[in-house]
């Protein structure tokens, strides 16, 4: 009987309400869509920018559609312009990023894999400050290591390389990885590994056969991570190489910066696309990882 | 040996991480401490000389001008992180259609690199041909938008690009929390006859400080660390109105020779980060041990 009062009143209600509802639908609507422009602004003009030759940037404005597809800068932002000295291009310092990252991304996957590994399934004692001794590393300014990186890679006989820069790569990216397995093994129960060790299985039996095979989406979340964060990086980059060595974002910089001849937005928009699309594709892709690495680890910025 | 080598085999796997992060993480930090103590100029030197750079820096005008635009920068970045961060994410949360396409195009920002964007919006904020010129071609003939080659303004450009890179993280993390409260609670306060704005106001933003801790914590880790989005935007200028600590830091290092400098300022930075960090490390963990 109350309950039958109850949900008549509480349509009545509904019903009055429905007006108001329906404007407030509207507007959360025109809100989201409004932030959304805003969100795609920068990246629309970057597109449209680079498919303008210089004549049309002059005459329309920043939103005005290239009145025909032109790939031109494109093409002089990947490849050049084919005359010799003074000529930048992005293709070189692409395959210097990919040398960089897909090593440094496999060796600080690994490593945090099995420090993850043995931080929850081989616990000692001790283990909790192991822990919160390789996570601080997760928060450091690097303005603080800047220095010594630099006379320890020029001793290293590796600055200005890019083996110099998986190094740098690979140690720094070792407390998030870390940190990732980590939280994801320690949710593995630990009476699988229990009985696993008392079949007679050893330390890397168990983790081949028990852990790994149930690891893919962690895998997945800490590579996308690190393949964004090292693909991503200036600061790194430009203190420990410069020249030939240097990656992607570095050179996309200097490009943009050179003040040798006439400003050309549309090459610059065309070379800032080239630097980013890498990491776009994995985001479109890979979304739900990339967000589940943003939020669980959650420590990093 | 072999049951010793077995004993103490995840020990072993450790090592090179442990031994890494201290090398590299922790020595170097310890070394540049030192170093903030001694007179180095262009090499380092290993005599101590007291607390004379972090005297030289406090009296720097240029840093001065950095720890300013700093504070600036990092009260407006985290104000507008966080209202649009919220916003957004209340506003997801109510069935909208469509949302997956909203939520990607709101964090793709996160993919990009500062270089990248800061790029872009160099392009758009710049006054002859980008913003300024489309009103001004729209009819608004006096339309000014200089914000980028103003000194006063040009800091503020720095903050538009940065809010729009990281607010959908926030957006992202305030989504997540509202979607792990039971729906329980809020079906109980609607009963009640609550509204939707008192749902959110009264009962579900006050359960998401953690949350609010977090980007916080995030946040301002980000704006101490800026580096790339001012090197692509304004390089620090106008003159040095737009310079940052980590700016300050890698110029005093790397072209002007005073290392010593460079490394207090960078005991500066860490300073700061552990101040924030310290106490979110300790609650995160004491939160961890209780559960």
């Amino acid at each position: 009987m109350q309950d039958n009062l109850q949900s008549s009143s509480y349509k009545e209600l509904e019903q009055k309400s429905k007006y108001t509802n329906m404007f407030l639908r509207w507007f959360l609507y025109f809100v989201l869509i409004l932030f959304a422009s805003y969100f795609i602004f920068p990246l629309y003009v970057m597109v449209v920018t680079s498919l303008k030759t210089m004549e049309e940037i002059r005459q329309g404005t920043l939103l005005t559609w290239p009145s025909s597809l032109n790939f031109d800068s494109w093409l002089v932002a990947w490849g050049g312009r084919g005359y010799g000295a003074g000529d930048t291009f992005l293709r070189p310092y692409f395959w210097n990023s990919i040398k960089m990252v897909v090593p440094a991304v496999f060796f600080s996957t690994f490593i945090g894999a099995m420090t993850g590994y043995v931080l929850t399934k081989w616990r000692f004692k001790g283990d909790q400050w192991v822990f919160l001794f390789l996570l601080f590393g997760c928060f450091i300014p690097f303005q603080a290591i800047l220095l010594p990186m630099a006379r320890t890679l020029g001793t290293l006989g590796i600055s200005n390389s890019v083996v110099g820069l998986v190094l740098v790569h690979t140690v720094y990216g070792i407390p998030f990885t870390t940190l990732f397995f980590r939280n994801y093994y320690i949710s593995v129960p630990t009476e699988l590994v229990k009985a696993a060790r008392i079949d007679g299985a050893g330390f890397f039996k168990i983790f081949f056969k028990i852990l790994l095979p149930i690891s893919a989406p962690i895998i997945v979340v800490t590579v996308i991570w690190q393949f964004t964060q090292i693909w991503n990086d200036f600061l790194f980059g430009s203190t420990f190489s410069f020249g030939e060595a240097a990656p992607i974002q570095v050179a996309l910089n200097n490009m943009v910066l050179s003040s040798t001849s006439v400003k050309e937005y549309n090459v610059d928009m065309a070379s800032a696309i080239i630097a980013g699309i890498p990491t776009l594709i994995v985001y479109v892709l890979a979304g739900k990882y990339f967000i589940r690495g943003l939020t669980s680890g959650a420590v990093k910025g | 040996m072999f049951k010793w080598l077995e004993k103490n085999l995840p020990k072993i796997v450790m090592a090179p991480a442990v031994g890494l992060i201290g090398w590299f993480v922790y020595g170097f930090v310890l070394w540049t401490l030192y170093i903030s103590f001694t007179n180095s100029k262009i090499l380092p030197k290993y005599e101590l000389w007291g607390f004379g750079q972090y005297e030289k820096l406090w009296a720097s005008r240029k840093w001065l001008i950095s720890v300013d635009n700093l504070l600036v920068f990092t009260a407006l970045f985290l104000i507008f992180c966080i209202v649009i961060g919220i916003i957004l994410a209340i506003f997801l949360d109510q069935k909208i259609r469509a949302e997956g396409v909203l939520r990607t195009i709101y964090l793709y920002p996160m993919a990009l690199s500062f270089i990248v964007t800061g790029t872009a919006w160099k392009w758009i904020l710049n006054p002859t041909l980008g913003i300024q010129k489309m009103f001004i071609d729209w009819g608004f003939e006096n339309f000014t938008f200089d914000w980028l080659v103003n000194r006063e303004m040009a800091i503020y450009t720095i903050v538009i690009a940065g809010v729009w890179q990281s607010a959908g993280f926030v957006m992202a993390l305030f989504l997540a929390g509202l979607r792990s409260v039971e729906d329980e609670i809020v079906k109980a306060a609607k009963i009640d006859g609550a509204g939707l704005f008192t749902v959110y106001w009264k009962i579900l933003l006050p359960m998401m400080r953690p949350v609010f801790f977090t980007s916080f914590v995030i946040l301002v880790h980000i704006s101490i660390k800026s580096y790339d989005l001012i090197v692509a935007l304004t390089q620090g200028g106008p003159g040095i109105s737009t310079t940052m600590p980590a700016l300050f830091m890698t110029q005093a290092a790397f072209h002007k020779s005073q290392v010593g400098l460079s490394a207090a300022s960078a005991m500066m930075m860490f300073m700061a980060v552990a101040a924030v960090i310290i106490p979110y490390l300790y609650s995160e963990l004491r939160r961890e041990n209780a559960r």
